[in-house]
């Protein structure tokens, strides 16, 4: 299943991914693979089978609505590439 | 060409639960900077979100309050974009198993009710604030403020079922109110608590398939959501009129001046590629929660006017404008089984003090006692206003304030009957001229026995004294 050059180019604008054009074609050739890889489960018969989003059988555990604070915002901020004051700082959103 | 609208909203809610939706953190609005977050609403590595059961029964209490259907298995699925105020870069959504599907809302249009279809009901979490740096215009960087990331939210999409920006408005505020009476909701539209995207589109009348959709946001009050719809119509309508197309595309309403304006996103920016999140197992709701969250809805807005209508014989004005809250209308019923006489004089009252009432610092019994004492003529309505006013300033009951301020009537009739022989002996001319036919000068002795009682006789006895005394 072979995928084009510009859908590679959309899923990697999508990831904010810049590829240099070498890698573009081996890229491509790379996630045709892996479709037709998983291609091949089309081979089975899954009618009457529930999409299956999760391996393990049962649902989800709940918490209580309970506050908790964590309590440690330095720690927290700590791990950011630039901060101000007690915010995190990143660079000016332009909407294009 | 006769035009007609297309209008479908979407609202989110913020659930009022104490913690967030994955994590701990408290959801308290107005917090420091960053101090409502942790590893799991920062999305650190390695962290793993746990989800709110008081989350999901209050999105389950709002289903089963808008007749939805209960999904008994749903999922969560991540929407993926980039944006700093989503730091794990996807906010945790529910896409094609949402929670509760296929229910309505009825809402009163032109004195008919017409029903409203709501497509779905789905949970998901809030993303951060970013506050721009110096002036906007040459600002070089923003700053993220993450309190409210993962701060429960709900979205509520309705079925195009709206023709006009009144339907939307009335549409609007009958969910607010629903959300509110549940207590779901706080419904604050000031702190973003219930906030409000439309789809709109326009057809000419008869035509069944639907014209081009602009989405408009930024709208922060029911009025601005119906100015919003009606610019957008009218600006999609005289579009067509001119030969030119209706493009589909983001439009922000600038309430200031009093427009939608294009937001030129890229449409590749919608390409959300939804998959179910892994961190999560399904929702899974059976039957007997289901059932014991229906025991709990109390009686909704629309129910409680025309049960008040029925039950008191007041109008559904006064019973609609009483149901607009909960407090309120709880409070008209306490107050009118605590003194059953007329009870459009009790509504009339409960009205007229609604923002106390709502607020929470006026007794039932103040209004019992005010509607109690002016239907027995005990006091006057102007006494009644000012004893009420004095019961809110001092917080003193309502008769020992009547009693200490001297504020009752005179309504006795022998006492009446005194004043009214002491007046008219004092006023031999007008006692003729009145006599003779000038029946102006009825006021005139009203306001002597008034004078005289200095303010307390009962008005209404005064007159009927007088007329039987001249008569």
């Amino acid at each position: 299943m072979a995928i084009t050059r510009e859908e590679v180019l959309h899923v990697a604008r999508l990831a904010r991914l810049s590829l240099p054009e070498t890698e573009v074609e081996r890229l491509r050739e790379q996630l045709s693979a892996i479709l037709d890889y998983v291609k091949q489960l089309d081979q089975l018969d899954t009618r009457g089978v529930v999409p299956t989003s999760h391996a393990i059988e049962m649902g989800t555990p709940f918490r209580d609505d309970v506050v908790e604070p964590f309590g440690d915002r330095e720690a927290l901020l700590a791990n950011a590439p630039d901060r101000q004051n007690d915010c995190f700082r990143v660079p000016r959103i332009i909407e294009d | 060409m006769e035009f007609e609208a297309v209008i479908g909203l979407e609202v989110h809610a913020q659930l009022s639960t104490r913690s967030k939706i994955f994590c701990a953190c408290s959801t308290a609005f107005g917090a420091a900077p960053n101090g409502n977050t942790c590893p799991v609403c920062t999305g650190m590595p390695g962290v793993l979100p746990v989800l709110n059961r008081k989350a999901v029964e209050f999105t389950i209490r709002t289903a089963l309050a808008t007749s939805c259907t209960v999904q008994r298995r749903s999922v969560f699925a991540r929407k993926n974009y980039f944006y700093p105020d989503l730091p794990k870069a996807y906010q945790i959504s529910q896409y094609e198993l949402p929670v509760a599907l296929g229910g309505h809302v009825d809402i009163e249009v032109d004195g008919g009710t017409k029903r409203v279809g709501i497509t779905r009901i789905h949970m998901e979490e809030d993303a951060g604030k970013l506050v721009h740096e110096g002036e906007f215009a040459d600002a070089q960087a923003s700053l993220a403020d993450l309190n409210r990331c993962s701060v429960p939210l709900m979205e509520i999409v309705s079925e195009p079922d709206m023709r006009t920006p009144e339907e939307g408005g009335a549409y609007l505020r009958r969910l607010h109110d629903i959300l509110v009476y549940l207590g779901v909701c706080d419904g604050n539209m000031e702190e973003g608590s219930f906030r409000c995207d439309a789809n709109v589109s326009v057809r000419p009348v008869g035509q069944e398939a639907f014209g081009t959709r602009a989405e408009l946001k930024n709208m922060n009050s029911f009025r601005n959501v119906e100015k919003a719809l009606e610019y957008e119509i009218r600006r999609q309508v005289e579009r067509i009129e001119d030969g030119e197309k209706v493009v589909q595309e983001t439009r922000l309403w600038d309430a200031n001046a009093g427009v939608t304006v294009s937001m030129r996103r890229k449409e590749e920016a919608h390409d959300y590629r939804y998959f179910p999140d892994p961190d999560l197992l399904p929702l899974i709701v059976d039957d007997s929660w289901i059932e014991e969250l229906r025991a709990t809805i109390p009686e909704m807005p629309a129910e409680k006017i025309a049960r008040l209508g029925r039950q008191y014989g007041i109008p559904s004005y006064d019973a609609g404008i009483l149901a607009s809250s909960r407090a309120l209308a709880d409070f008209f019923e306490v107050s009118a089984a605590i003194y059953a006489g007329n009870p459009k004089t009790t509504a009339n009252e409960c009205i007229h003090w609604k923002d106390a009432v709502i607020a929470g610092t006026l007794s039932p019994e103040t209004i019992a006692h005010a509607v109690e004492d002016r239907e027995r003529g005990t006091i006057s309505a102007t006494a009644s206003k000012k004893l009420v006013e004095l019961v809110l300033s001092t917080g003193k009951p309502f008769r020992a304030l009547r009693d200490e301020q001297g504020l009752t009537q005179v309504s006795d009739t022998s006492a009446l009957d005194l004043l009214v022989d002491k007046i008219l002996a004092a006023s031999p001319k007008e006692v003729d001229g009145y006599r003779a036919g000038k029946a102006g000068l009825l006021s005139f002795f009203v306001g002597q026995v008034m004078k005289e009682s200095r303010g307390k006789a009962n008005p209404k006895m005064v007159q009927e004294v007088l007329k039987r005394k001249l008569g």
